[in-house]
């Protein structure tokens, strides 16, 4: 039987209440909807549109090509080139086994790293790899893969690696300058990044133009004084003296004693700036321009040329050493080997301690701080380079006797190599000192008189037999030049006192004598395979890079070109310490 | 003769309901448009399911409620055997085992249960409906639970919540005692208030909250603070709320949605899409989406009202709640009042399995609203 409405019994087996309260919350619940609606999308519109418009509107940067760093001739010594850096968003990343596999081997992780990065679904960036070839990054793109995504950025590459480290320096990930000539120039180096306004979506594309607000300048390019064959020879001269002599360190400084542009600069140890893995500080110093040491007998040339100034002395005055001691106060000070009466040239030539202490024993203090300080000692050179130091001069004001007897002769006071070759390019010139620089210099430079031109020829002359076969340093002749220099053999600091055993060798000098060109530094920290004397460490380095470079800058020989006859090793003339 | 043959096909069909349905429909191809903008391959597809899913209603609409009833227990079971297959060999992906390979095809059989639950339970009452004691609401309970925790167990949050959803309205409506509703309504309150008051202890990494997986915390504590994981957690709350808001009160026109078209949405074509409506239609179009839903619950309710059996009635009632609690859980969710659940937005989101569900809800109706005067006693 069919019944035309529903039975009123069960009608009532509905209680109507439940059905109310059921509307009831459906109300509340859309309510509840449309107020938030409300609320959104009226009183926080204004808030929210922006942060919409944030999400999309950017003004991004454009970046500056940074500028490559050349030495003098235009060979690239730094430059920048592109690398694409590789992120995901995980959740849209293929899942495709065989692709995945495929991109780990591109991007030269084992599948498990790759996962594991991929592995947290709800981020929306992770990087996978950074600096990537673009070679290498376009194979990656080529796969196709959804949710992979590449970004483009630059990186520093440093064709010399290790040999001009530490006069360029290195760039950290975002390409600013962290040391050397990268941090020193880090201005004109990384030009000015520009800005456009654009619309982006999520995946980071640009979608719109909407305006170019600053157009970029491009870094400047920045040709460097040095000249990347004599860095190299100075180099590998360097390297091979330290591991000759198993030294802890070394430093070797070229500069252009006419125009004062340093073209070579070396340190050992170095680094690699192309890896810069695991650096440790040693390797990072640069301590021709950072690290100051007393620089022992290189010193003596200045106090002799002092009181040749002051027209105490000339190079033929005779002084007497005997007996090769002499006793300051409670102090006494000694030569190596006692030499009787000598001449102010043989005092350089022989490089007699007592001699030197004498002379300066007679000058005024106060001018020998002045000259010392016209000189360069105790001041900051004026040099573009970041560190540079100033080493130690003490005001004369406090200086004992013995203590300006010993500074004469380079104990207790301080420099740095680079203010040593700075300093003699008072004999290499005519009598002035000009500062050293690091860019490519248009001319000459123009320096400020230390000491009168006759002087410096003088002191030529003395420093020319100091090399020679009768003088502390006669390996360091060379083939074809003249060459001029003082040896220096320091014993090392230790706490208050000095290390008995530990030496730091060093050569100055300049050549060729005849019409100076070029001033060459170099020091030798604790060479500790038996010699340690200045010029049997240090010398010889001088000689293979002063004459080196001569030939390849092409100064005419002023010496005959055949081998110079050598003494045998340790011949010549010891030095005083 | 025509005129017959017409009545014949569309008999079935309830006009107020179908074109309620029609417009929501044209609702969603619209935003669905846009929000499928770059990949037009996908609203042919929806196009395809809509024309499966409006034919699965209208062979639903034909079926009478009563062999609807017969079919209840054999499909609850069905569900729960599958749903246990799952749990003993379903198929894992994203971190959840929620399918099971057929071989030809993998299916979720959790999107049966949101259909055969309130069948179930309707049937079960219409049995007892003479006497219905404490112990029939044991056991409706214990129907209830068992696949709901079964698919909380994959873990599908947002299902199980629509499966149990589905069942309690149909206790409910089946006269439960307050008795049992006051303590769980006072008890939810007391711990959705102490997980709001204490948010930053029990937020932090390394507290474990038991009964719960690491991503459902997570999803909870980011609904509380989405800027605690802009990046991560709180990325879809965060851009979604911002989407809306973005709209005004008069929205941003068709197509003109910035968030959705620059990809700023995510999932924007299924779970977000209320989000992409929202950026393109603003506060008036919200209003009116909200009211298309209102007027198809309240038909749903007129046809519950008018059923002629316990069991008709207590199947329209809660299938018009189900919609309900779709629409007000997704909007919710997109809109930053709920937690990040996946449930989709109903009628719109882009998806063949849900919108098959929810017309077979809508063919139930309408099946239920031909058949309330052919009742046999």
């Amino acid at each position: 039987m069919m019944i035309s409405a529903p039975s009123p019994l069960l009608q009532l087996r509905l209680p109507l209440w439940r059905s109310r309260m059921m509307l009831a919350i459906v109300f509340i619940g859309f309510g509840a909807l449309a107020v938030r609606a409300a609320y959104l999308q009226v009183w926080h519109n204004d808030f929210l549109q922006q942060k919409g418009e944030s999400r999309y509107s950017r003004t991004i940067e454009i970046s500056a090509h940074r500028g490559k760093i050349t030495d003098r001739n235009g060979e690239i010594l730094a430059s920048s080139t592109p690398v694409r850096s590789i992120w995901a968003i995980p959740d849209d990343v293929d899942r495709s086994v065989e692709k995945r596999r495929e991109l780990a081997r591109l991007l030269d992780m084992p599948l498990a790293e790759l996962e594991k990065k991929l592995a947290d679904e709800d981020r929306e960036f992770v990087y996978l790899k950074r600096q990537l070839p673009p070679e290498q990054a376009d194979r990656v793109a080529q796969l196709r893969m959804s949710g992979i995504f590449q970004q483009r950025e630059y990186r520093r590459y440093y064709p010399a690696g290790e040999v001009a480290a530490h006069v360029l320096g290195f760039t950290g990930i975002d390409e600013t300058g962290q040391e050397g000539i990268e941090l020193a120039f880090q201005a004109e180096l990384a030009g000015h990044a520009g800005s456009r306004q654009v619309i982006k979506d999520r995946r980071g594309n640009v979608i719109e133009d909407v305006a170019s607000v600053r157009v970029p300048r491009d870094g400047r390019d920045l040709a460097l004084s040095i000249d990347s064959k004599i860095q190299y020879l100075a180099y590998r001269e360097l390297k091979n003296a330290v591991e000759t002599h198993r030294a802890k360190a070394g430093g070797i400084v070229v500069m252009d004693v006419i125009t004062g542009e340093v073209l070579a600069l070396a340190n050992l140890p170095v680094f690699n700036p192309n890896n810069r893995a695991h650096l440790t500080g040693a390797q990072l110093r640069n301590r021709v321009l950072t690290d100051t040491f007393e620089p022992g007998s290189t010193m003596k040339p200045f106090t002799v040329a002092l009181a040749m100034e002051l027209g105490m002395v000339k190079p033929t005055s005779m002084v007497q050493t005997a007996p090769g001691k002499l006793t300051i106060g409670s102090a006494t000070i000694s030569d190596a080997h006692p030499h009787g009466a000598l001449s102010v040239t043989e005092v350089i030539q022989k490089s007699s301690n007592v001699g030197t202490a004498k002379l300066a024993l007679a000058i005024d203090r106060q001018d020998m701080w002045d000259m010392l300080n016209r000189a360069g000692f105790g001041v900051v050179p004026r040099v573009q380079f970041p560190g540079a130091v100033a080493g130690r001069l003490r005001p004369s004001k406090g200086w004992r006797p013995i203590e300006q007897a010993t500074m004469s002769y380079g104990y207790g006071l301080s420099a740095s190599l680079l203010q040593l070759a700075r300093a003699y390019t008072v004999f290499g010139r005519d009598g002035d000192v000009i500062d050293a620089t690091f860019v490519k210099a248009a001319g000459p430079a123009f320096g400020s008189q230390v000491v009168h031109p006759e002087v410096a020829y003088a002191m030529r002359q003395m420093l020319e037999l100091a090399a020679g076969p009768g003088g502390t340093a006669p390996r360091a002749q060379t083939m074809g030049y003249r060459v001029a220099g003082k040896t220096g053999t320091a014993h090392k600091q230790e706490g208050k006192g000095y290390a008995e055993r530990k030496y730091r060798a060093s050569f100055v000098g300049f050549a060729p004598v005849s019409a100076p060109r070029l001033v060459v530094a170099v020091m030798i920290d604790e060479p500790s395979a038996g010699r340690y004397f200045g010029g049997d460490v240090a010398a010889p380095v001088f000689s293979t890079v002063v004459g080196g470079a001569l030939r390849i800058l092409g100064v005419a020989p002023d010496a005959p070109m055949r081998p110079v006859v050598l003494p045998a090793e340790g011949a010549g003339v010891e030095e005083s310490i | 003769m025509i005129r017959r043959a017409l009545a014949r096909v569309f008999g079935g069909i309830d006009a107020p309901l179908m074109t309620i349905a029609g417009l929501l429909i044209g609702v969603g191809m619209l935003v669905l448009f846009s929000a499928t903008y770059d990949q037009p391959a996908r609203f042919f597809d929806q196009l395809r399911n809509f024309g499966i899913a409006l034919l699965v209603m209208w062979v639903v609409a034909q079926v009478p409620p009563q062999t609807l009833m017969r079919l209840a227990v054999p499909v609850y079971l069905v569900g729960v055997a599958l749903l246990v297959a799952v749990f003993l060999f379903g198929v894992r992906k994203k971190g959840a085992t929620r399918w099971l390979n057929l071989g030809i095809t993998t299916i979720q059989p959790s999107e049966i249960m949101k259909i055969a639950m309130p069948l179930m339970i309707a049937w079960y009452f219409h049995k007892h409906e003479v006497l219905v004691r404490a112990r029939d609401y044991l056991v409706t309970g214990l129907l209830l639970i068992l696949p709901v925790g079964l698919i909380a167990k994959q873990p599908d949050l947002g299902t199980a919540i629509l499966v149990f959803a589905a069942g309690a309205y149909v206790m409910f409506f089946a006269g439960l005692s307050w008795k049992l509703i006051l303590p769980a309504f006072i008890a939810g309150v007391v711990s959705v208030g102490c997980v709001i008051a204490f948010e930053e202890r029990i937020c932090q990494s390394g507290v474990v909250w038991p009964g719960f997986k690491e991503y459902q915390k997570h999803r909870v504590c980011t609904l509380l603070d989405p800027a605690s994981d802009p990046l991560g957690k709180g990325f879809h709350t965060i851009q979604s709320v911002i989407a809306v808001g973005s709209g005004g009160a008069t929205g941003k026109g068709w197509l003109k949605g910035t968030q959705a078209h620059l990809e700023f949405i995510p999932e924007r074509h299924t779970d977000f899409i209320f989000a992409v409506y929202s950026e393109e239609f603003g506060l008036i179009g919200n209003f009116a989406l909200i009211i298309l839903y209102c007027a198809l619950i309240a038909r749903g309710f007129m046809i519950a009202a008018n059923a002629p059996t316990f069991f008709a009635r207590l199947l329209a009632g809660a299938i018009t709640m189900i919609f309900f609690t779709y629409a007000f859980v997704n909007m919710g969710m997109v809109s930053g009042i709920l937690p990040v659940v996946g449930v989709p937005l109903p009628l719109i989101s882009y998806g063949g399995t849900a919108l098959v569900t929810l017309f077979l809800g809508i063919g139930m109706l309408m099946s239920i609203q031909r058949h309330r005067k052919l009742v046999q006693t």
